[in-house]
């Protein structure tokens, strides 16, 4: 089973749910931690885990064979993304533009272009505490994520339960990463912001027909709305953690909120619980 | 007139409800959200909308049944894995267009995608661009640059001295466009583990870009040795710490009411906000040139 923990917005305890989560799980499942987040990876803060192997992710990008190419602009003209231009006698190619489709080194009649990879970023993967964990890192400087992402993604293959860390926000990262999960939880807090966002977050997955459940966290201060808006939407509030100063020091330190406060396993292991009725309730009434 | 991107890297630090105090700080000034992903601002500043605009941008292919014979080329071609079954998967597909040229009975055609609206609108602390990506799509990089360019336009016919924009989290593509070519960028972080590490990343990114930044510390006091631990690092990265700002659920009571803290609370938050607000001018008089 899939299961992806995101918010919309940022900050509202996106690592702490999944790193907690998958503590709580991981003496009783067989238990894969994914942390997409490759814009800002934080997972490994709070586990320490033992990293035993690493790849480069590439993005394959255009050389053009100076002696085949003919300047005839076939290349340039089938590059949605203007990353490849013919002036005169010159071809210039912008690799950080590049997607990496292929088009251009397929599409040319002359076979002047072939491919070479260009790094954007790093997946990497260990284990911690007798589960498996793996996190992508994307380049600073570089603009695209998704490619990390699915590199990330990959590094889960196999039965088990795989929990992934999704970045904020609700477009192509998101989608990317969240692509593919059997269920959704959504971290938000109780604010105009959290309301907004957790909306927003709602949207995405439902598009991507993925069902869903809320993480309500810092509850106590702000106001009714979130509440009132999963009551209306008929999502479920699968669990509730309250502002605490002590939770906070704790997540500031680095420190797993299940590790720190081990009482908390037993409500991460109940939420799993719901978690796997909502799926399994589903398939029956895909199956029907 | 000088545009500074307030940004942090990590999410959920404070940008936006800094950045809303900062419009009721700041004179003369137009504002932009380039959250476009998931745009907040408009909760603090509530804007009346006079213009909305559509934000046409990127294509998805779209395969005609009645052509298509099925030969399975396009599938086999596409690095993005958006075809399957001889029908395209709008969410996958990055519109490259690859599978249209290839297409050997031309099944496949672009079409434009309606990917979200751009917005400029009034408000009671001055003009506000800001904008909604539609869910799910591509592109929040170029809405990004669009609102940049409006904020921009409408800072030059008004002769305003300050672009304040509120960027998104993270350091990849609608960030990388929020930042390029800024005069400054105000990063706004927090003393957690998390903080320090996702702070370390997006200094990276604006150094790589060579736009200046000065640093926030948002609820300073939730973790006072790693405040110290950041102090540290951004002075070894010779990087200026502006005035930091306490943990108060008064930031929380004045975003439930919709409005800024400055004008909510007159408590030690909003003292905090006012120098922070002196700091950046004063960064902006004494080391930033553009």
């Amino acid at each position: 089973m899939i299961i992806s923990v995101a918010s919309g917005k940022g900050g509202t305890g996106k690592t702490l749910v999944a790193t907690s989560l998958a503590l709580s799980l991981k003496d009783s499942h067989e238990v894969v931690l994914l942390d997409c987040d490759v814009e800002e990876p934080n997972d490994h803060i709070l586990l320490i885990p033992v990293i035993t192997g690493n790849e480069p992710v590439n993005v394959q990008i255009p050389r053009v064979d100076k002696d085949r190419c003919t300047y005839c602009g076939k290349c340039a003209q089938v590059c949605a993304y203007h990353a490849i231009a013919v002036l005169g006698n010159h071809v210039l190619t912008f690799p950080q533009l590049c997607h990496g489709c292929g088009a251009c080194s397929y599409l040319c009649p002359e076979k002047a272009i072939s491919e070479e990879p260009r790094q954007t970023g790093v997946v990497e993967w260990g284990h911690c505490d007798g589960m498996r964990f793996a996190h992508g890192i994307l380049a600073v400087g570089e603009a695209m994520a998704p490619p990390v992402i699915r590199r990330v993604k990959e590094c889960a293959n196999g039965d088990g339960i795989v929990i992934r860390d999704i970045p904020p926000g609700t477009s192509c990262p998101v989608v990317e990463a969240v692509k593919g999960s059997d269920f959704c939880l959504l971290v938000t807090e109780p604010t105009p912001f959290g309301l907004n966002d957790l909306a927003l977050a709602v949207e995405t997955v439902r598009k991507l027909e993925i069902p869903c459940g809320v993480v309500l966290n810092r509850a106590g201060v702000g106001d009714a709305g979130v509440v009132d808006y999963c009551r209306k939407e008929n999502i479920p509030i699968l669990l509730t953690i309250p502002l605490d100063m002590e939770i906070a020091r704790l997540y500031s330190r680095g420190i797993a909120l299940v590790n720190g406060m081990p009482r908390w396993k037993s409500s991460f292991r109940q939420l799993f619980v719901y978690i796997e009725e909502i799926v399994n309730e589903r398939n029956r009434s895909i199956k029907r | 007139m000088k545009e500074i991107v307030v940004l942090s890297g990590k999410g959920g630090t404070g940008k936006t409800s800094i950045v809303g105090s900062l419009a009721a700080l700041a004179e003369r000034k137009v504002l932009a959200d380039c959250d476009v992903d998931a745009a907040d601002l408009h909760l603090l500043l509530r804007p009346s909308v006079k213009q909305d605009n559509e934000f046409w941008s990127g294509q998805v292919a779209c395969i005609d049944p009645d052509k298509c014979t099925q030969c399975g080329l396009c599938q086999e071609l596409c690095r993005f894995n958006a075809i399957s079954e001889f029908r395209v998967d709008p969410v996958s597909c990055e519109g490259c267009g690859f599978c249209v040229h290839i297409c050997p009975v031309e099944a496949i055609t672009m079409k434009e995608n309606l990917s979200g609206r751009l917005f400029i609108s009034d408000t009671r602390y001055g003009p506000l661009v800001h904008a909604r990506l539609g869910i799910a799509q591509e592109n929040s990089g170029k809405l990004v640059a669009q609102v940049r360019q409006q904020a921009k336009r409408i800072a030059e016919e008004q002769e305003l001295d300050y672009i304040i924009s509120d960027g998104p989290p993270g350091i990849g593509c609608p960030v990388i466009s929020s930042l390029s070519g800024a005069s400054l960028a105000l990063l706004i972080t927090e003393p957690t583990m998390s903080g320090i590490h996702d702070l370390e990343r997006i200094l990276g990114v604006c150094s790589h870009f060579g736009v200046p930044s000065l640093v926030c510390i948002n609820k300073y006091d939730i973790n006072e040795e790693n405040t110290r631990q950041v102090v540290k690092y951004c002075h070894s990265q010779g990087v200026e710490v502006a005035a930091r700002v306490p943990f108060d659920n008064a930031v929380t009571e004045a975003l439930v009411r919709g409005v800024p803290v400055v004008e909510y609370s007159n408590g030690v938050v909003s003292q905090a906000i006012e120098r922070l607000w002196n700091d950046v001018c004063e960064t902006l008089k004494d080391k930033v040139k553009r």
